[in-house]
């Protein structure tokens, strides 16, 4: 069954087409990447498929439905999760109060009830930091709960976004360049921890730059190209295809 | 309601709105230079009435309106200086708040200054019961004054803007600081350029108009909020389309007393400000700087 | 509730408690009228703490919602029904014990609404103002957010001047006391100073716990999470305009809940507390308070309006807190009590070796 069906995507900005006429599936369980030379339009092909952005034509079916573009909010709740190509985690609180925002589709308690709490809420509230903990324990990270969470380093932030994003359990994780400003080690270790979140039931989207972890982890990749798929296929068959290889080298002028 | 009291609305409003313009068009010029809506663009205008009224008790007017702009572009240049220049990367929550406390200080100072009372400049010609006749409708010879003086400030600027190199270099600092600065523009000096100009014209409208509405020491407040109306009706940086929405809103403001009681006429222009920017909030006529505002976190 | 928040609360229980046997002990009473108000005015001050500091959203029309309460409340319950009693609204409110008849001051009879029902309908009124207005306007944000709540402030300002229904410049007074409870009536008169002062910091304290509840609880995370990065707050799920609107509504109320019984105490009101001024004044506080900082909000509420009523700053009141304002934002954005303050004061203090890494 495929969990993410992208139909005939296009959007323009101005008179810049970013994405023309994109369209896959992702099965569920896979590993699928997005490449392609800077400004291929790979962002707002995620942006697309989380609903952040409108497309001028095409659609985007998540576990069977249409998704309704316009309210990213509700695509979380549906199971889907994202992070960013530039951190952007909440400063002034905790890093495990930022894991544990990203429980807020899994909870209930609302308005009033925040403002007089009640037997439910406080067990709520204990729910959501436990599911926040065990978030961070995935990624090793849960030494790191009380720390301000904007002052962590580099990679440590990473994590504490994958943990929010992991925290919401979702069922199609969308990764943005999860590897840049990583080195090699920290990428190979990142190569294993997104098998190791497929391995526990999340299918992976991700967009990057870095060939060698894309290569190593893909189940299958899609190239794009100005806003155009170009390709579809297996790593290794990728790396065959002459257009690819044309679309990043550029042509050979005299 | 008779034809010539409709048409005697019509000039006030009109003469009106080519003041609000002023504070439009004041407002977009140190947007586009900066980024920042200045709130206090409504006190240059007070301050350039205030301290004409002041010189012409020993000066000739001429004079004294022209020693009161300067001062006034003075004012501007250094309130950029003191209060703008050395701030790095600022949040526009701490702008907003920076230019409204210079707003109030700047009252403030004026009411220590002249005292509670209004004043105003001598009308420029003739006096206040001399009046231009159109058939039946009278029209004070100041609101001539007023719309030629705006005409030749929408006249000027646009000229500046267009055709002089200073004015070019302001337009490449507005469009994109640091190329412009690679380009050997003096961008901060830019930034100074703008308030200064904008004072400059503020005060100068706040001259020409003061025989008409007199001017006091809390008159910019009440202008800041229309002439904002104005510039996100017509766009900021557009002197054109925040002439022609400064006229629409002092007609607008002036015809409503015949539906609205005459203590409610300020609410009029708060009222078109919250329904642009809930419906409309690229403006009327458009702009895509006004659209960008929108975009500024 | 953890003890780092049970601790200061109980403080602040206990000095509410010691200044007033202070000021008894001391013969100077009278503070407790000022103080009492001062802790009415802290209610839209923690209000807009909430809404500017925490959940990141600007207002400079809040002196708005304060009006509408204290108006509403007030036209409701001097407004004499008497000539209307035979229409059926009038006679249905009456059998609904809304109503309460007695005499004006010349003798003649009225009959005018219950201050309980006014004050509901008031913080009804509030609730749906907030929501209309909010709605549109936080959409918007910077620039245009500030102008229009600036310009929703003016219209309630103009408005309430501009009303011979509501007095105009004169405001309305004789507006009768506020009987809370059997017994506990909220009013001027100087024998009832006493339990006034504890109404009014007894809500503060309320207000305090309740919204320290709403920092901590889910709903107060995704109200952070929206000031610090709004994107990333839309990725993890929180529908982002619903969430500003609720802080702004609750805000408003809080608000309007201040004019109230601030209305009732004083008996009377006048256009004066719907001025720009006054809103400016309460975005002073909150940014010398530290923007983000209920007990520092609070702290200089309660001191700076406390020597504005008595007088300290003279006829230079706005230009106290236009100065304080324009201070603030040039040199310490942050506010003066910084939140993290404490913390990072703290760090000064040198400590023992660090433990050596396993």
């Amino acid at each position: 069954m495929n969990l993410l069906a992208l139909n005939g995507l296009s959007k323009s900005f101005g008179g810049l087409r970013a994405v023309d006429d994109v369209g896959f599936d992702v099965a569920e369980g896979a590993i699928k990447a997005v490449i392609g030379p800077n400004g291929a339009g790979k962002t707002t092909l995620f942006n697309l498929v989380f609903g952040s952005i409108v497309p001028d034509e095409g659609s985007v079916d998540f576990k069977g439905a249409r998704l309704v573009s316009g309210h990213p909010h509700r695509q979380v709740a549906a199971g889907m999760a994202r992070t960013f190509q530039h951190i952007q985690l909440f400063p002034q609180m905790t890093a495990l109060e930022n894991v544990m925002v990203g429980r807020h589709t899994r909870s209930r308690s609302g308005f009033l009830s925040s403002l007089v709490p009640l037997p439910w809420t406080r067990r709520e509230e204990r729910d959501i930091c436990v599911e926040a903990l065990a978030a961070m324990h995935f990624l090793g990270i849960e030494a790191l709960a009380d720390s301000d969470a904007t002052h962590l380093a580099y990679g440590e932030q990473r994590s504490v976004e994958l943990a929010r994003a992991l925290a919401s359990k979702p069922k199609l994780l969308l990764l943005d360049e999860p590897a840049a400003g990583l080195n090699m080690r920290e990428t190979v270790d990142l190569g294993k921890l997104i098998r190791r979140i497929r391995d526990s039931g999340v299918t992976v989207l991700l967009v990057e730059h870095d060939m060698g972890l894309v290569m190593g982890i893909s189940d299958e990749i899609v190239v794009l190209c100005q806003g155009q798929k170009i390709a579809e296929d297996t790593p290794l068959a990728i790396q065959k295809n002459p257009e690819v290889v044309r679309a990043y080298l550029g042509d050979d002028d005299a | 309601m008779t034809l010539v009291f409709l048409l005697q609305y019509l000039v006030a409003g009109v003469t009106y709105g080519a003041i609000y313009a002023i504070v439009a068009i004041g407002f977009g010029i140190v947007y586009n230079a900066t980024g920042i809506i200045n709130f206090a663009q409504g006190e240059f205008v007070m301050l350039g009435g205030m301290l004409a009224v002041s010189l012409q008790a020993f000066l000739p007017l001429p004079v004294a309106i022209l020693l009161a702009v300067l001062v006034t572009m003075g004012v501007g240049a250094l309130i950029e200086i003191l209060f703008i220049r050395w701030l790095d990367r600022p949040t526009v929550l701490r702008m907003i708040v920076i230019t409204i406390g210079l707003s109030i200080g700047m009252r403030e100072l004026a009411l220590l200054v002249w005292g509670e009372g209004v004043r105003s400049l001598p009308y420029f010609t003739g006096d206040a019961v001399s009046a231009l006749s159109v058939g039946d409708v009278h029209v004070s010879p100041q609101v001539l004054w007023v719309l030629g003086t705006v005409g030749v400030i929408v006249a000027f600027l646009g000229l500046f803007f267009g055709r002089t190199r200073l004015g070019r270099q302001m337009r490449a600092c507005a469009a994109n600081r640091d190329a412009a600065r690679l380009c050997g523009i003096d961008a901060k000096g830019m930034v100074t350029l703008s308030f200064v100009l904008a004072a400059g014209i503020g005060a100068l409208a706040g001259c020409v108009v003061s025989p008409i509405t007199y001017v006091q020491y809390d008159s910019g407040t009440n202008l800041a909020i229309k002439g904002f109306t104005v510039a996100v009706l017509g766009g900021l940086g557009n002197s054109a389309a925040a002439l022609g929405g400064g006229i629409i809103l002092g007609v607008l403001e002036s015809l409503s007393i015949l539906v609205l009681p005459a203590a409610y006429k300020d609410v009029v222009a708060i009222a078109i400000l919250l329904a642009i920017l809930v419906f409309r909030p690229a403006g009327v006529f458009g702009n895509a700087a006004t659209a960008r505002l929108q975009e500024h976190t | 509730m953890s003890r780092s928040r049970v601790l200061p609360l109980a403080v602040f229980a206990a000095l509410i408690v010691l200044v007033q046997l202070a000021t008894g002990a001391a013969g100077k009473g009278q503070y407790l009228t000022q103080l009492t108000m001062a802790g009415y005015y802290s209610l839209p001050i923690l209000g807009l703490t909430l809404l500017m500091g925490y959940a990141g959203q600007i207002s400079i029309g809040h002196a708005g919602f304060f009006a509408i309460g204290g108006y509403v409340s007030g036209f409701l319950t001097t407004y004499n029904l008497t000539e209307l009693s035979g229409r059926w609204w009038v006679r249905a409110a009456g059998r609904l014990h809304l109503l309460s008849s007695g005499q004006d001051a010349f003798g003649s009879p009225s009959l005018v609404m219950r201050a309980w029902p006014a004050c509901i309908a008031a913080l009804l009124i509030t609730v749906v103002v907030a929501y209309l207005i909010g709605k549109p306007v936080l959409r918007l944000k910077g620039h245009f957010l500030a102008m229009a709540t600036l310009g929703f402030g003016t219209i309630v300002y103009r408005l309430v001047l501009g009303t011979s229904a509501l007095g105009a410049a004169d405001g309305i007074s004789d507006i009768p006391a506020f009987h809370l409870l059997p017994g506990l009536d909220v009013s001027g008169k100087s024998v009832l100073r006493i339990s006034n002062y504890y109404v009014a910091w007894g809500l503060v304290l309320v207000t305090v716990i309740l919204l320290g509840n709403l920092i901590h609880s889910r709903i107060g995370r995704a109200m952070r999470a929206i000031h610090g990065a709004e994107e990333a707050a839309t990725a993890s799920g929180i529908d982002t305009q619903d969430t500003k609107l609720k802080m702004f509504v609750l805000s408003a109320v809080l608000a309007a809940l201040g004019g109230v019984f601030l209305t009732h105490y004083n008996g009377g009101i006048g256009p004066s507390e719907a001025s720009i001024m006054k809103s400016v004044r309460m975005v002073s506080i909150v940014a010398i308070g530290g923007m983000a900082n209920l007990w520092g909000a609070l702290i200089m509420g309660v001191l700076l309006n406390f020597l504005s009523m008595r007088g300290s700053f003279g006829s230079y009141d706005d230009a106290v807190f236009g100065g304080i304002l324009l201070l603030i934002m040039l040199f310490s954005p942050q506010g003066l009590l910084r939140a993290d303050l404490a913390r990072r004061l703290l760090r000064l203090i040198p400590r023992g070796p660090k433990e050596p890494a396993t």
